[in-house]
């Protein structure tokens, strides 16, 4: 298609190459994840220096406890919701070569699902398991 | 099919170079960079549950290795960042209402956001480290 003499619109011309139209959904989901993240995060921090130089038992017994380990599986909900949208939106910004964009998105998503999995499965193992 | 290879010509955000310096970009700049440093940072805290959750002694390890000097300077490089997205991340819920927007009010809140989390980072240490003899 010839970009000068062309009769379309300019309308026309950027439909399909522009926004995926889930722009607002991401945007809402990012600031979303970022209040609960702000309550979680405070409390995850409370937690860690409460713990700080802690002998294992005592870092065991406390994880297991439903309301440790309850707000601690929401932070790894809500952290990697978080993350994976703010690394697509790096992603898009910065990556320009379309094949390179979709492997560095796919690559994202296993890698926050991977660590989201492991750190629920651990929290869970704490409460659940021997 | 030359033409179906060639990249979607979507646009790209502007390049850092054509900005003056100013103190709004900077904290811009760092919030962006936190958040990828957070990103990878995540692996920290997978660690930790992960260690606690095999074992006495897996858990013994991944404490030897925060308590290594090493590791404790890559730990405060951690909270630092965290603390930081989480005050800038602050700073966009403002900008978010539709306040905060005046050149003093955007240069006051990103000094804010610095010497704050530098601040909470540091004072943060100190009871760590204070509750028990530190990590
Ligand atoms: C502690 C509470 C947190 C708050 C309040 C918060 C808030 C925010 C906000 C509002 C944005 C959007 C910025 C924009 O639109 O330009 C953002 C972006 C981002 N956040 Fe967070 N966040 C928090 C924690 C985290 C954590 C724990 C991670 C990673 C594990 C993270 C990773 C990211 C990334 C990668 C971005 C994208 C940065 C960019 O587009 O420049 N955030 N955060």
């Amino acid at each position: 298609m010839s970009q000068q003499m062309s009769q379309r619109t300019p309308l026309a011309k950027v439909r399909g190459l522009g926004s995926a139209k889930e722009g607002t959904e991401h945007f809402w989901k990012q600031r979303l994840t970022g209040v609960s993240n702000l309550i979680l995060v405070c409390f995850a921090i409370w937690l860690v220096v409460k713990l700080a130089g802690a002998d294992y038992a005592t870092v065991k017994r406390t994880l297991a406890k439903p309301q440790n380990a309850i707000p601690l599986l929401l932070l790894v909900i809500s952290g990697v919701i978080h993350m994976r949208l703010g690394m697509q939106t790096i992603i898009e910004d910065y990556v320009q070569s379309e094949g390179r964009k979709v492997t560095a998105l796919m690559l994202n998503s296993f890698f926050t699902m991977l660590v989201g999995l492991t750190c629920a499965f651990a929290v869970l193992k704490l409460s659940f398991g021997a | 099919m030359a033409e179906a290879r060639r990249a979607v010509e979507r646009p790209l955000s502007p390049h850092l170079q054509v900005y003056s310096f100013l103190i709004n970009m900077v904290m811009s700049i760092m919030h962006r960079a936190t958040g990828a440093a957070l990103y990878f940072g995540t692996l920290l805290l997978a660690a930790w549950l992960v260690s606690a959750a095999m074992g006495q002694k897996q858990y013994e390890l991944v404490s030897e290795l925060f308590a290594h000097p090493l590791g404790k300077v890559v730990l405060f490089g951690y909270s630092w960042a965290l603390i930081h997205h989480m005050l800038g991340g602050i700073r966009h819920f403002i900008w978010d209402t539709g306040r905060g927007f005046q050149i003093w009010q955007v240069n006051l809140l990103s000094w804010l956001t610095i010497l704050g989390s530098v601040t909470l980072t540091i004072v943060l240490w100190a009871a760590a480290l204070g509750i028990r003899g530190g990590f």
